[in-house]
């Protein structure tokens, strides 16, 4: 049975305050969320101590079907836990989940051990039962448990202690224990996105940093549009933004407090400095910088603020991002003619270029799990972009998905799902059709999806799941 | 290239003379007496100097037509020494983001390093690149994309 850790402190702090020229536009407190493993009920059998049912490489064949019935107790609480659960496992792609209507049982899940024959019935071979009860002090108690139908044991079970305005975290939690439990790999629903929000005419665009849960839900707006504002990045342990602003008309990059709302300019450079992204470590970020012919690549230290530049070509180098291990870097560079994808060492040197297909290549972003670079590939014998995956070498290059414009990956924490943007062509002279849509892919190319935002959206980056 | 650059002025003067007829037609005279922008400003570079030029795809070389429009400049700003300019580099979205803030930069770049060398001092001048984040055309065509393809001069 996985434990999970308790007490599992909120990752995401709390979201008050603003400083520097772009204001927080909302704010919500966030708290701790504690958890304790729950014994099988005596009648449940089993020994609750399985790896995963199913592999992922089946699951995407084969969706596994899942029931998730109400959670009992508290009624309302109990059935919007199970639609957030349901609705995480439905758009992953790798679930079925049963429709209530086939339901031989109805009404919400009650405690102790299921009828398995009922729900063999409806074809279900998981099975999510939980409670959902207020304490005091506007606190919830949420208890749930995972069955195998067939061999009707318990897999996990799990009760969780939160205030209830953390409701949807915990369901995605839960989510996400699904996920691992059935799949054997960690899931990705208890994550946000940071991305770029734009609205009004295509040439006059008010950008703003928003963030949101990885379901769409909890949107809110970090800056309220009055700088140009690009490429926001997570950290990847601290609840932190790196991402570029044009404040005072002075384009860098900044770091962005989420807990403080502190905003602060990283490095000293006399021109732009863009592209961010952390290391994987969080001590340090890699960033491009354009105060010579082109735009070099610099790391910065973040506690001594030293920096670094690991590149000097006179080209364009650009993108940089760092190998799960720390021990490389990837990024883009015109420095051959046309704009390919290289790999050099942390300290800069030795790069070597690693895409040789038809076009331009850009935006390379490492996989979590190392197996893999994701790009933005453009020009050559199309007229469109598109959206692929290589090997850290090169080799075994697919495209994922084409458009009019597409670019910008970035990775699940499980490396499991690609989400990136993608533009719609203008069909006249004032960008009337014009439109501008997040959007998530599986890594293997299959249950592309948009991902709902209230306004355009670009620039999407994951965070890590929370520690 | 030169027809379509001579065609942006046209449609510039063209505008200008819309707008006296209208202050002459309101009869709003005290207006009206001003006859075309102040010299100096940026409505005076607009229209008669002309604010910007463009580039070929992917590139940061100044053009002939180019060197045509940023000579005017070096002139207009050596005429009025107390200004000082922005150079801002712009992008067609054929191209990603970050590239393009770099490709932004280095036309930015180009265009101020041709003022230089035509006497301007180089403290009169700054640059900066919006990338693809701020087209002139709003439309998702060759022409659209040739006209967002700049660097445009403005008066700071």
């Amino acid at each position: 049975m996985i434990e999970l850790p308790a007490p599992m402190i909120g990752r995401r702090g709390l979201i008050a305050g603003a400083a520097g020229s772009a204001a927080l536009l909302a704010a919500a407190e966030r708290t701790p969320v504690y958890a304790q493993s729950v014994a099988p009920p005596a009648t449940g059998g089993g020994t609750g101590a399985k790896s995963a049912v199913i592999d992922v490489t089946r699951a995407r064949a084969e969706p596994i079907p899942v029931a998730i019935p109400d959670f009992g107790g508290d009624s309302q609480l109990g059935r919007d836990i199970a639609g957030v659960i349901s609705a995480d496992l439905a758009r992953c792609g790798l679930f079925r989940v049963i429709p209530s209507s086939s339901f031989v049982q109805s009404g919400p899940s009650d405690a102790g051990a299921p009828n398995f024959a009922n729900w063999r019935g409806t074809g279900t071979q998981a099975l999510v039962t939980g409670r959902a009860e207020a304490q005091g002090g506007g606190n919830v108690r949420v208890e749930f448990r995972l069955w195998d139908v067939l061999p009707q044991t318990q897999i996990q079970g799990t009760a969780y202690t939160t205030t209830q305005a953390n409701w949807r975290r915990i369901s995605h939690i839960i989510a996400d224990v699904i996920y691992e439990r059935l799949l054997g790999e960690k899931g990705y629903f208890d994550t946000r996105i940071v991305y770029i929000s734009a609205t009004g005419p295509r040439d006059r665009r008010t950008k703003r940093l928003a963030i949101m849960d990885q379901d769409s839900q909890n949107n809110r707006f970090l800056t309220d549009g009055s700088w140009l504002v690009l490429t926001p990045r997570f950290h990847p342990t601290r609840d932190e933004i790196a991402f570029m602003s044009y404040a005072n008309n002075r384009p860098r990059v900044y770091l962005f407090n989420l807990g403080s709302g502190r905003q602060t300019v990283l490095g000293d450079f006399a021109g732009m400095t863009f592209a961010p992204r952390f290391s994987p470590d969080g001590g340090s970020v890699v960033m491009a910088v354009a105060d010579g012919s082109g735009s070099d690549i610099v790391s910065v230290d973040l506690g001594s603020r030293a920096s670094r530049r690991l590149t000097n070509s006179g080209a364009i180098d650009v993108s940089p991002c760092y190998s799960p291990d720390g021990s490389q870097i990837v990024f883009a560079s015109d420095r051959g003619g046309d704009q390919q994808i290289y790999v050099m060492g942390a300290g800069g040197g030795g790069a070597r270029r690693i895409s040789f297909g038809s076009g331009r290549y850009a935006t390379p972003v490492w996989s979590p799990r190392g197996d893999l670079i994701a790009f933005t590939r453009y020009g050559g014998d199309t007229a469109n972009f598109s959206i692929g995956v290589m090997r850290p070498d090169g080799s075994g290059e697919r495209i994922l998905s084409e458009g009019w414009l597409v670019e910008g990956p970035t990775f699940a924490p499980n490396g499991r799902v690609l989400m990136f943007w993608r533009e719609t062509r203008a069909g006249d002279a004032r960008g009337s059709g014009f439109s501008s849509r997040l959007v998530s892919i599986d890594i293997t190319g299959f249950n592309e999806q948009v991902v709902p935002t209230p306004t355009d959206a670009s620039d999407p980056a994951w965070s890590p799941l929370s520690a | 290239m030169n027809t379509k650059i001579l065609g942006a002025f046209a449609a510039v003067a063209l505008l200008a003379a819309c707008a006296n007829q209208n202050a002459a037609q309101t009869g709003s005279g005290a207006t009206a007496a001003t006859s075309g922008p102040v010299p100096g400003s940026q409505e005076d570079l607009v229209a008669n100097v002309g604010d910007r030029i463009f580039y070929d795809f992917n590139q940061s070389i100044v053009r002939p037509d180019g060197k045509t429009t940023l000579d005017k400049q070096a002139a207009w700003l050596a005429k009025y020494p107390s200004v000082n300019v922005q150079v801002a580099g712009n992008c067609d979205d054929r191209g990603t983001e970050e590239y393009n803030l770099a490709l932004g930069q280095r036309r930015a770049n180009a265009a101020a390093s041709y003022l230089k060398a035509q006497g301007v001092a180089a403290a009169r001048i700054s640059t900066i690149s919006y990338g693809k984040d701020r087209p002139t055309a709003m439309g998702d065509n060759e022409q659209a994309w040739a006209q967002n393809r700049n660097a445009i001069t403005s008066v700071r």
